[in-house]
């Protein structure tokens, strides 16, 4: 059996595969213009950032070796043939990550406190006053840009050392990341609703209160969860500056070099991190549908 | 004129139980939710020894040193400051760029749609503990290993995110059309053509689109590595805090703000110019 395959004729073929051709060899002139590019970008960065190959090779038997020392114990054992003596200081261990927890969902709480008062004032379609909103804004961005280890490392010098300068740092980076979801949630929020209580004569807080929260408080809530699992991550570092938690006993072990302290450390913290991580996913799924949970 | 009707709300009530007799349970779920969150909020300020004395008196030392800080000036060091500055770009540049290349192959072995469950959940769980470990401390680690300076920053960068694009790329594998790669395999293609022709194409603007973005939350990440003397400016902003020279801290804030500012703009260019205007989760 024949098959008819169509077949245009001589000139016009010759015509469209010269026009594909040059639309093939454009592209890949852009790909290669745009990688030689990244690549000169790269070996810029490179002699900026004093990447020394030499020294990587040499020392990397370090970065394995590091490792093995950070999983054997003084008796020169491994770590998991001796749990007791590897977590030997898990009391304290665990009464640190407490207050690390603390510390988080503390800063987090009056985080979204914070970004909740002023997430209206942001949105595009509730803000009362354009001058309102482009000043809220900035706030929120300078809360969030600043990292909030910089805002701990101050707050260390006017509160002076302990938690409480964590928990500062993290409530004003919290007010600032929050406060640009939140706000995105009320600008895509429905307006008929709105439209529905200003025509009885209600005042602004009223429709926002009758209006919008209905329909936002559900991401609100999701938000926030996701903020604390973060923040948690955030707060088990913010003892290196002296902001309380764990953070402050981890680098003690690792400036001194306490080998199996720091696995032993680094391992309840993971661990810790899974679990929150696990049960505010689940209680997310539960408070909001399975869609919410990423 | 229509005269308002009375309400029988007797019959309103009989007719709608779930509204009007909600169980006690559904009613107190909300307020004992809150109260409990309320009461460990307490718990929390108290046990972290928060004092209103010591809060107002630390609000007035801060806003002396706001004051302090204004207006802000680097001194004779702004030619360093610049050079702490290119150092923290490089930083996060090298760092991401590296992480995604040792990311993409290991990503193929956390994918549900390449590899078998057996292989998927160890690779998973690794990327998991790796993520779980905050990029300081990595700093921390690579400092001990290649020695102070930008070097171990890049290098901390690099580790922390080869945890995330790990579990991005994965998804984004996932994610990827099927019937791409049946085309491929009927045509005769080996495992690796699939990979190559079927998939690539298909992941490689989300990959690109993502690794732009975390060039820019890297370099927010980058600027503070610094503090544990990974280099780049958050060394110099931690030194400069150490020792209260306010308005060089806020000059150094402030070009920070700048610089991230500078590439959330590029990047975000970028990334509508290589993956059209869709969004980046």
């Amino acid at each position: 059996m024949t098959v008819a395959v169509s077949i245009l004729p001589e000139q016009q073929l010759a015509a469209l595969n010269a026009a594909y051709r040059k639309a093939v060899a454009r592209r890949r002139l852009q790909v290669t213009g745009g990688l030689a590019l990244f690549i000169v970008a790269l070996i810029v960065a490179a002699v900026g950032a004093e990447v020394n190959l030499r020294t990587f090779f040499t020392y990397f038997g370090n970065f394995i070796s590091y490792f093995d020392r950070i999983f054997t114990l003084d008796s020169g054992q491994r770590v998991w043939t001796d749990f007791r003596e590897w977590f030997w200081g898990l009391h304290k261990w665990l009464k640190l990550l407490g207050e690390t927890l603390l510390i988080s969902y503390v800063g987090t709480l009056s985080g979204a406190v914070l970004a909740f008062a002023l997430n209206f004032f942001a949105a595009e379609n509730t803000s009362p006053a354009p001058w309102l909103r482009f000043t809220v804004r900035r706030l929120l961005e300078f809360a969030r840009t600043v990292p909030g280890i910089v805002f701990a490392l101050i707050f260390v010098i006017a509160f002076g050392l302990g938690p409480m300068a964590g928990v500062l740092a993290i409530a004003i980076h919290s007010t600032g990341a929050l406060g640009k979801l939140f706000s995105e949630i009320v600008e895509n929020a429905d307006m008929k609703p709105v439209e529905g209580i200003r025509s009885t004569g209600a005042s602004w807080i009223a429709c926002m209160r009758f209006a919008i929260l209905p329909q936002v408080s559900a991401g609100y809530a999701s938000y926030t969860l996701l903020r604390f699992e973060i923040n948690v991550r955030e707060a088990s570092v913010m003892g290196f500056v002296g902001a309380g938690g764990i953070g402050q006993e981890l680098i003690v072990a690792i400036r001194k070099f306490y080998y199996s302290d720091v696995s032993a450390i680094l391992v309840t913290i993971i661990v810790t991190v899974f679990l929150i991580d696990i049960t505010t996913g689940w209680v997310r799924g539960r408070l909001f549908g399975k869609e919410a949970r990423n | 004129m229509s005269k308002l009707q009375d309400v029988n709300t007797a019959e309103l009530r009989a007719r709608y139980p779930d509204v009007f007799n909600r169980p006690a349970s559904a009613r107190l779920a909300t307020p004992a939710m809150l109260v409990a969150a309320l009461a460990i909020f307490v718990f929390g300020l108290v046990d972290l020894d928060f004092s209103p004395s010591r809060f107002v008196s630390g609000l007035s030392q801060l806003g002396w040193i706001s004051m302090m800080m204004i207006p802000p000036d680097p001194g004779s060091s702004l030619p360093l400051y610049l050079k702490a500055l290119g150092e923290t770009l490089s930083i996060a540049l090298l760092g991401t760029t590296l992480a995604a290349l040792m990311a993409l192959p290991i990503s193929l072995f956390a994918a549900r749609n390449i590899v078998p469950g057996i292989v998927r959940f160890p690779v998973r769980r690794f990327l998991d503990s790796i993520r779980g470990v905050d990029t300081l401390i990595w700093a921390l680690v690579w400092i001990n290993v290649v020695g102070l300076g930008p070097f171990a920053g890049v290098l901390a960068i690099a580790v922390s995110d080869f945890g995330a694009f790990g579990k991005l790329f994965s998804e984004a594998i996932e994610g990827a059309d099927q019937k791409q790669v049946e085309g491929i395999r009927a045509s005769g293609g080996s495992a690796l053509h699939e990979i190559r022709f079927g998939l690539m194409p298909q992941v490689l603007p989300v990959i690109a689109g993502q690794v732009l973005y975390f060039i820019e939350s890297n370099t927010r990440s980058a600027t503070i590595i610094g503090i544990v003397g990974a280099g780049g400016i958050g060394l110099q902003l931690a030194e400069q805090i150490r020792v209260l020279e306010w308005q060089k801290v806020s000059f150094l804030i402030l070009m920070i703000l700048v610089a991230v500012a500078a590439i959330d703009f590029i990047s975000g260019k970028l990334r509508f110019a290589i993956i059209g205007r869709r969004a980046v989760a």
